[in-house]
């Protein structure tokens, strides 16, 4: 089973090298070969398992509690405009 | 041997009766780091003024007669837990140089316990390893032989106190990192009850299986270190409020009538025979103090790991899309080779065409899993089984193939998948290198599992071992 390196990383915004492609198509590709082996197990009408507790919608009240101040949010950023996050464009 | 090497339990003793202070404690322990830590590279951040602060602290409070369960006792962090003001970087160089704005609930618990925090522990990056050997700050040695992995992804945290160079340290555990690596340098790793410790301020690696766990050198200061950290937290959604025990309570009562099994399918043919023969006196043990052994069945363990291999990934990728190197962070760019891969296997598994054949089938197969181990757990009390099926390999000897690596995971997924707690204790040596042995319970058994294990631990005291380096 091969994956379209490329395109994957396309969708999660990585950076792939050329040189890099063959290395993780071949990677890539064997550990797809190993996970194939749940295709042995039946699963007809087996409800899928997404978390190990029962906890369900848990809520707070609607009150503003305390958070950053805009000094404390903006301290990691290397790129900044008057206390504002500095971006590329993404919408022409 | 300094003070250093103490237990939480003797450290506590002997400062209550003021035999040394918790000043000398912390130098004691900022001694050994400075000494190996380039050796081993168990940290990647000493805070050493903040650490000697805490410690004259706790003096302060220990005059008073103030009595905090941790107070003054020198402990590490895993590099995935977030400390407000001191550098927090997943041993990634994409967090090379963050600095958090808060403390994880975690910490502030251990601080609110007067623990002094030295620092924080390297480990493979974005806990992703069983090794510690994807680490973009340099592999951890493992103190028992330098040649030789310490177990991951908790490498750091595990080898801080193998080599003395703190009482107890802090892990996470998705996949097997605190019980791996706590089996490789004959410590106690705990992996608590998923969602019995918050993991608010804890760097996310999957949402569903990351479970917040810690390393002792004695079952006994593991029970008192969950009974601080343990409990719901209005910031981590799904802690419940399940009651904390008192963990330490049980502890002496023994295994008389409690019903052990021993799952069938841990113990093949790719086990290491050594391993299984150690495994096998202990259990041993258990049948001659009282315990009932019964041979279970957990017929779907041949697919937990792959499974998990579906599962995992795609919580990575959704988790560590947020690292966009805008807010905070450095680009994507920056991201090492197996956080690329884990990325990108689980935006494949999650990709239209591909998600029903394998993350729906993963999520079908992780229920059965979960059923396999309720069954069980009508007929026993807890399980017993290897945590690694080898004993700890050379360095470099798996990094070049991610998969022979991903293979050292085969015993310790299933805890994840199904949310239950796993307590990994030493039980011998190979060659001069730990062996672990596993022991699990259903939901919220912490407090059965320390009094199982604490039954043979003081029958063989290996805790009394220490690494020469």
């Amino acid at each position: 089973m091969k994956i379209d390196v490329l395109h994957i990383a396309k969708l999660a915004s990585l950076k792939i090298t050329k040189n890099e492609i063959d290395k993780f198509e071949s990677q890539l590709s064997s550990i797809l070969d190993y996970i194939k082996k749940l295709q042995e197990v039946k699963t007809e009408n087996i409800q899928a398992t997404s978390k190990v507790t029962d906890l369900e919608n848990i809520t707070r009240e609607d009150e503003t509690i305390s958070s950053f101040s805009q000094t404390e949010a903006i301290s990691g950023t290397k790129s900044q405009h008057n206390g504002l996050f500095k971006t590329k464009l993404i919408l022409e | 041997m300094g003070l250093n090497s103490l237990t939480i339990h003797e450290a506590k003793e002997g400062l209550k009766n003021k035999k040394f202070s918790a000043l000398e404690l912390t130098k004691s322990c900022l001694e050994a780091i400075k000494k190996n830590n380039q050796l081993i590279n168990a940290f990647i951040t000493v805070s050493e003024k903040e650490a000697l602060e805490q410690a004259q602290k706790a003096d302060l409070l220990l005059k008073d007669d103030q009595d905090l369960p941790l107070l003054g006792i020198p402990i590490a962090l895993k590099d995935l837990y977030l400390t407000k003001g001191i550098k927090t970087t997943a041993a990634s160089k994409v967090l090379a140089d963050y600095i958090p704005q808060y403390d994880a609930t975690v910490v502030k618990k251990l601080k609110n316990a007067g623990a002094v925090i030295l620092g924080k522990t390297n480990c493979d990056a974005w806990a992703h390893g069983s090794s510690g050997e994807n680490s973009d700050f340099g592999p951890t040695k493992n103190p028992w032989n330098i040649k030789y992995v310490p177990g991951g992804s908790s490498s750091g945290s595990a080898a801080s106190i193998a080599s003395r160079m703190c009482l107890a340290a802090t892990g996470t555990d998705t996949g097997g990192s605190i019980r791996l690596p706590a089996s490789f340098c004959n410590l106690v790793g705990l992996k608590p009850t998923y969602g019995r410790v918050s993991r608010y301020g804890i760097i996310a690696m999957a949402s569903s299986l990351d479970s917040i766990g810690h390393f002792t050198k004695t079952v006994e200061d593991s029970a008192l270190f969950l009974s601080v950290t343990a409990g719901k937290d209005d910031y981590d959604a799904v802690t419940p409020t399940v009651a904390v025990p008192d963990y330490s309570q049980n502890l002496k009562n023994g295994v008389k009538g409690i019903k052990i099994g021993i799952p069938k399918e841990y113990f093949i043919q790719g086990l290491d025979p050594r391993m299984k023969k150690i495994i096998e006196n202990a259990i041993e043990f258990y049948r001659k103090n009282g315990a009932e052994i019964i041979e279970v069945s957990l017929p779907h363990t041949e697919y937990a790991n792959a499974c998990y291999y579906i599962i995992q990934p795609a919580e990575v990728s959704s988790n560590l899309a947020r690292y966009d190197g805008i807010r905070y962070g450095n680009k994507r760019e920056d991201f090492g080779d197996e956080a690329k891969r884990r990325i990108m296997l689980g935006t494949f598994t999650l990709s239209v065409g591909y998600y029903d054949a394998y993350y729906k089938k993963a999520m079908q197969v992780r229920t059965l899993i979960k059923k396999d181990f309720d069954e069980a757990f009508q007929k026993v009390d807890v399980l017993m089984t290897p945590v690694s099926p080898t004993p700890p390999w050379r360095l470099g000897e798996k990094v070049d193939d991610p998969l022979k690596m991903y293979l050292s995971d085969i015993f310790t997924v299933t805890a994840n998948l199904t949310g239950i707690p796993g307590l990994s204790l030493p039980i011998g040596f190979i060659d001069g290198l730990p062996v672990g042995m596993q022991i699990l319970g259903p939901q919220f058994s912490e407090e059965l599992l320390f009094r199982v294990a604490y039954a043979y631990e003081q029958q063989n005291k290996f805790y009394e071992k220490t690494a020469n380096l």
